[in-house]
């Protein structure tokens, strides 16, 4: 039975059916048992599943990072809540150095199953320190697994197998996708760990989108529809494994890519995407592919900057008629009436 | 708790023996490291435990075999007292297949599962949450297992140290710290990283874990403390800190001596050399009248034999083949 579910509320039923399914799963976390229930995905969970499976942690990323990489050593499988990538970043030591490495280095000797799960965003002034989207530094990393779904069916999907694989893995939400609602399965399913998913097919151009920027790539294939353009959108959904064999055979269809990243581009997984593309499809490729990302400067808190800062569907088409070799139009530029760009959806009043 | 009873002449001359094999085994193997590493086989760093081998000793024979100790870059005592497969070791200095990490981990990344040596990582303090982490399993899965968490006393000086401690303080978790304070980092002295009105267990008093000091070269000493702290800690009373007080005899990385380098003196090395764990043990045994000589030197044949026969099996043994470069990543059946 399918029903339409919040990718918020997708995440907690993962969450439900992956601790349901295996009594070793554990949450942890600051905050992943408080009212506001880690932006709804944890709401209840304390309640159904004990305090001992659902828990919450001294505010020290870091060590607490290491415990779980210990207790997941030991016969857990636990899912480590960081509510900002920010705060994860103390603790790169336990999963650069440690949970991506110890499989390889100890020669299968150890595994650690465990779930990084970090959540980045956009707007309302979360600013320099409360919104950074690093998701291309946890790809870098051979040993680690790194996923960022878009969609509520792919949230839990993805959830439920990062929980269930035996390696450890950074899945990455964006702040901004937790009221979109979509189709999700009732009880167990999971989405694979590096397939792309094709959210539109299109014949002219390629946009490699990743997280949120699936949802703008989107807008931007309509509004390309309109200038008789037909847009294919691929939704990356992992980063490490990377599905290059999607991207390769997109790219040949035709002959032109723009990726669309929540991030910056300078070493990141748009100049990645661009690299498959080169080395896999090099002579299909009828003009340089072009990317939208953050400009290269840290992220404002006003919403004057910000309005500047963040890529949106306009950036995209604008990439899209560069591709095309098509002269600007500054109309792509123009905010449509009424949008405001620092909130995730009209009903968001704040704080967070 | 403690099964040899001090009062027990014969019983602590037993264990006197036991601690000395040990730390005579420990000794013998790194001083043959040390001979060999010239040759330019064992192709990775090594960080000699000679002069600390009473801590290991002492520590380890408090343990049971299903207990579980997690180490640093110094772990090779750690490895052997906890009952790591010592072919394994030393295949693995030599980069073999054979090797406890199938020749891609060396010296400092020592792991032996079975022996509950669940590894040992060079990055200073980084497997003390990872030890915890154990420990806060066992105690979920209600098992009755103890761990140790090996570290030196700059690793209380991280921040992971401290955020471990707290929170195996807050859940009561059983792990023992043992911190072997050998004055160094390095080369820089622990004067220069911590006060000098602070003892370094007091750190861990700080969280409301039960800390002690002890002289580290005493394996006796160490041995009884161990004991007393593995049974508070295993019958769910908390966490226990103890801070051996030791030192390291040959440089800090590889196979020589480093006091003419200048940053200790010789004469600070002399005094702790007069301290030797392993003689002041056999003086000990020998004042008392109760020194079996005949069975240490069998020992010592024993342990000839054993180190003969590792390190001509590790030359014997193959390099892993090139085309296993990529095996491990990830762990196997799940990666796509």
């Amino acid at each position: 039975m399918s029903r339409e579910l919040t990718y918020a509320d997708a995440i907690r039923d993962g969450f439900a059916v992956a601790m349901e399914r295996d009594p070793r799963v554990l949450l942890m976390g600051l905050g992943v048992p408080d009212p506001k229930g880690f932006f709804g995905t944890t709401v209840g969970l304390q309640q159904q599943f004990g305090t001992e499976r659902v828990m919450d942690m001294p505010c020290a990323e870091n060590g607490m990072t290491g415990v779980v990489l210990g207790a997941a050593l030991n016969g857990l499988r636990p899912v480590i809540n960081h509510q900002r990538l920010d705060f994860a970043l103390l603790a790169m030591d336990p999963v650069c150095t440690q949970a991506a490495k110890w499989n390889y280095m100890f020669g299968g000797a150890t595994k650690m199953p465990v779930v990084f799960r970090m959540i980045l965003g956009r707007g309302w002034g979360q600013g320099p320190q409360h919104s950074q989207c690093l998701h291309s530094w946890f790809a870098h990393i051979p040993g680690l697994k790194v996923v960022m779904p878009t969609t509520p069916y792919d949230a839990k999907g993805l959830l439920i197998a990062s929980i269930e694989d035996d390696n450890p893995v950074v899945f990455i939400e964006h702040r901004w996708l937790h009221h979109i609602k979509g189709e999700v399965p009732e009880g167990h399913y999971t989405v694979p760990i590096g397939p792309a998913r094709l959210a539109r097919a299109g014949t002219d151009v390629t946009i490699v989108a990743f997280s949120y920027m699936v949802l703008e790539a989107l807008e931007a294939a309509q509004r390309l529809d309109s200038l008789g353009v037909s847009a294919e959108v691929i939704d990356a959904r992992g980063l490490r494994p990377l599905d290059r064999e999607a991207i390769a055979a997109s790219v040949q269809k035709t002959g032109r890519l723009v990726v669309a990243d929540t991030g910056w581009g300078t070493a990141g997984m748009s100049a990645e995407v661009i690299a498959v593309a080169s080395e896999t499809s090099f002579r299909s490729l009828k003009s340089a592919p072009r990317r939208v990302c953050f400009p290269e400067c840290p992220t404002p808190t006003g919403p004057s900057l910000a309005a500047e800062f963040y890529p949106r569907s306009g950036h995209i088409v604008a990439a899209v008629r560069e591709t095309l070799d098509w002269a600007p139009e500054p109309s792509d530029w123009l905010m449509p009436a009424g949008i405001e760009l620092d909130k995730p959806n009209p009903a968001f009043t704040g704080p967070f | 708790m403690i099964d040899l009873a001090p009062s027990s002449t014969s019983s602590e001359t037993e264990l006197s023996h036991r601690l000395l094999e040990s730390m005579v085994r420990i000794r013998m193997i790194e001083e043959a490291i040390a001979e060999r590493y010239s040759a330019q086989q064992m192709r990775c760093p090594v960080h000699l435990s000679i002069g600390q081998e009473a801590a290991s000793a002492g520590v380890c024979a408090a343990l049971r075999h299903t207990d579980q100790a997690m180490s640093g870059h110094r772990s090779h005592a750690h490895y052997l007292a906890k009952g790591g497969n010592l072919r394994a070791m030393i295949a693995e200095l030599y980069g073999r297949e054979t090797g406890c990490c199938k020749g891609r981990g060396g010296s400092m990344h020592l792991v032996d599962v079975d022996a509950g040596f669940v590894g040992a990582v060079p990055i200073v303090g980084s497997t003390i949450p990872i030890a915890t982490g154990l420990a806060f399993a066992d105690r979920l899965l209600r098992r009755d297992r103890v761990t140790v968490a090996f570290l030196g006393e700059a690793a209380t000086e991280e921040g992971v140290f401290h955020e471990s401690a707290n929170f195996a303080s807050l859940h009561q978790l059983p792990i023992v710290y043992v911190c072997e304070n050998n004055l160094y980092s390095v080369y820089s002295p622990l004067e220069v990283r911590q006060p000098a009105h602070r003892e370094v267990f007091e750190v861990a008093a700080g969280h409301g874990i039960r800390s002690r000091q002890i002289d580290g070269n005493d394996p006796l000493a160490v041995y009884h403390l161990m004991k007393e702290s593995v049974a508070y800690a295993r019958s769910g009373e908390g966490p226990v800190f103890l801070e051996l007080k030791t030192y390291r005899w040959r440089e800090h990385c590889g196979p020589g001596f480093d006091n003419h380098i200048g940053y200790r003196t010789e004469a600070e090395y002399q005094a702790w050399r007069e301290r030797d764990a392993v003689a002041s043990t056999e003086r000990r045994l020998r004042d008392a009248g109760a020194y079996d000589e005949e069975r240490i030197d069998r020992h010592r044949e024993h342990v000839e034999g054993e180190i003969i026969e590792a390190f001509a099996a590790a030359q014997r043994a193959p390099f892993p083949a090139g085309s296993t470069l990529m095996n491990h990543v990830y762990s196997e059946g799940s990666h796509p």
